[in-house]
């Protein structure tokens, strides 16, 4: 059988260079070369986005559909690789400060890249299976890579615990749905199921699978993971987890479901469409006696799920749209958002949203990145989260216009505790007045945050027209 | 090759299995059973493949493909686990979930 391996240039060049900062990381005299590693393991990654940017308008398929490329795949493969430059890019000195042996810090960052891209291009179950504990087991790694700290361990136990039992779950459901069927191949369940009659055994695997991708989305009532594992996580990988993790999950979840299962959809709709409503009132609501920034992050990135789920439930273009637009604009907003909250660390080495007192007198800089990544999740206009549930929320009007309202005053609450946020940063004086001081790295990754949260609000047209490219493309196999 | 077996069975006995696991995972307070626990559900899903491989698709083995991977990858997640247990004990001095109460539940 003749394979075109060009076609898997993006991810053989990212296995490489894990492999390579991972030999460098071990065989490198350790102390001085800490700032190098991660200087070139951006280098490499902006190398591999180059590569993957070149694979936009292909549409290929490996191995009998089990690997799928197309604009919808590439699009969200953009999105994990500009999430690890801009994180690795913001946080090194966070790293260097925090992280005492750190040889393995940058590749194992590099591999649950890895992990997200082919279970973005999955097009089968097995693949799927693959790309996803790829993610996972790096990412219990980088959870718990501060071993002398017992909350960093205790968070990458839980987050063991709950990841290998979402796993079974999804497990579980995939064989059933396997046995229903008889195919693995996602494009080929879309034929069956469409064809044939509906048993007990598809929709009882349809539920442990909705079941199983809810952990790995932090939808409630799934989520419980998601506010331990963000607080005791560093937090670029706490960043890392909230924006990569989710957006891999989104895609894989909108591959299964919208491509694979549509012939299901009003079967599993109303089960998605409860799940949104509950991540969304419960996220937001579970976010406002929140006093750690970390864990008030967590549980409205709970309610981001939600948001970006109402995307799923017509199974068509315009929702895949909006899911891509929404996803994209949160990478920016939540890596703003986490950039300020490392640099706070380094300096107070508090999360408490209490010592942000004053900061925007400390810096005036982080305090306006914060203030607009918060108001951008709050979706305030003229900012990018505005226009992206303005993009979700229309799909579903149709049909699900309770579901509109819960959104609509769920994002009037989240401004309540957002706002708290920059009371404290702007009203309250600050303990200890010193400026922060930040690196050129963390100014420059804020700025491009900044900037991009508002020219994407204001002018979303470019790419409001890449992410419907690339939902077209999603739909024509 | 005739069986008086029906898949029926493997379902019953998988989805048995699979139950056991998960009353294991929320009820058994130690970490080492709570992984037992999570292998266990492991277990039920690869007689579920290798089942259904045999009574549907007797002719492509992807179910049994599919088996041998995921015996693989739990074997790396429990390699994982076990050393953030062996790392626990160090730092915490205990292996009972309910004295991870730092970070709150």
């Amino acid at each position: 059988m003749h394979i075109d391996y060009s076609l898997l240039s993006t991810e053989i060049a990212l296995a490489i260079l894990g492999l390579i900062v991972f030999t460098l990381g071990l065989t490198l005299p350790s102390r001085s070369t800490n700032r190098g590693l991660g200087a070139f393991a951006i280098f490499g990654l902006l190398i591999v986005l180059g590569i993957t940017v070149s694979f936009w308008g292909t549409q290929a398929e490996l191995l009998a559909g089990m690997y799928l490329i197309d604009n919808f795949s590439v699009f969200f493969k953009i999105l994990a690789l500009v999430a690890a430059i801009l994180i690795v890019f913001g946080t090194m000195s966070y790293a260097n400060n925090n992280l005492s042996r750190q040889l393995e810090y940058y590749s194992t960052i590099i591999f649950a890249t890895l992990g997200m891209i082919i279970m973005i291009s999955a097009g089968d179950f097995i693949t799927l299976y693959i790309g996803l504990e790829l993610m996972t087991v790096s990412f219990i790694i980088l959870v718990a890579f501060r071993k002398t700290d017992g909350h960093s361990l205790e968070a990458g136990i839980k987050y063991l615990i709950l990841a290998g039992v979402s796993s079974a779950v999804l497990l579980y459901g995939l064989s059933l749905i396997y046995g229903a069927t008889g195919t693995v191949y996602i494009l080929e369940l879309a034929e069956l199921v469409t064809a044939g009659t509906i048993s007990p055994l598809l929709v009882f695997g349809l539920v442990l699978l909705v079941a199983g991708f809810g952990f790995k989305i932090s939808a409630a009532p799934f989520h419980m993971w998601a506010p331990d594992v963000y607080e005791g996580a560093p937090t670029p990988i706490t960043a890392y987890l909230a924006v990569g993790s989710k957006a891999a999950s989104f895609a894989i979840l909108v591959r299964v479901f919208v491509g694979g299962l549509a012939g299901m959809q009003e079967q599993w709709a109303t089960l998605l469409a409860v799940l949104a409503a509950i991540s969304i009132l419960l996220g937001n609501l579970v976010a406002i006696p929140q006093t750690n920034i970390k864990r008030m992050l967590a549980y409205s990135s709970i309610a981001q799920a939600g948001y970006i789920m109402v995307g799923l439930l017509t199974a068509s273009p315009e929702g895949i749209k909006g899911v891509m637009f929404y996803a994209f604009i949160y990478l920016f907003a939540t890596i703003g958002a986490f950039v300020v909250v490392c640099a706070v660390y380094e300096k107070t080495k508090s999360d408490e949203i209490a010592s942000y007192a004053g900061l925007s007198q400390r810096s005036p800089l982080a305090a306006a990145v914060m203030l607009i990544s918060l108001l951008s999740m709050a979706g305030i206009p003229p900012l990018a989260g505005f226009v992206g549930k303005f993009y979700l929320f229309t799909t579903i009007t149709d049909n699900f216009m309770w579901l509109v309202y819960i959104g609509l005053i769920m994002s009037m609450v989240s401004v309540y505790y957002y706002l708290r946020v920059a009371l404290v940063m702007y009203r309250d004086e600050p303990t200890d007045p010193t400026p922060i001081k930040m690196g050129a790295a963390v100014n420059v990754t804020l700025i491009i945050a900044m900037v991009a949260t508002l020219v994407l609000g204001i002018y979303p047209t470019p790419l409001s027209e890449l992410s419907n490219i690339a939902a077209q493309s999603f739909f024509t196999w | 090759m005739a069986t008086s077996l029906n898949p029926t069975y493997f379902i019953f006995l998988s989805a048995a299995l699979f139950a056991i696991g998960v009353y294991g995972v929320i009820a058994k307070k130690n970490i080492i059973a709570v992984l037992v626990s999570i292998e266990m559900m492991l277990a039920a899903v690869n007689i579920n493949l290798v089942a259904f491989n045999k009574f549907f698709t007797p002719e492509a083995f992807i179910g049994q493909i599919f088996a041998i991977f995921v015996v693989t990858v739990a074997a790396v997640e429990i390699g994982l686990g076990l050393a953030l247990a062996i790392a626990l004990v160090r730092k915490r001095g205990t292996t009972n979930l309910d004295d991870f109460d730092w970070l709150k539940w």
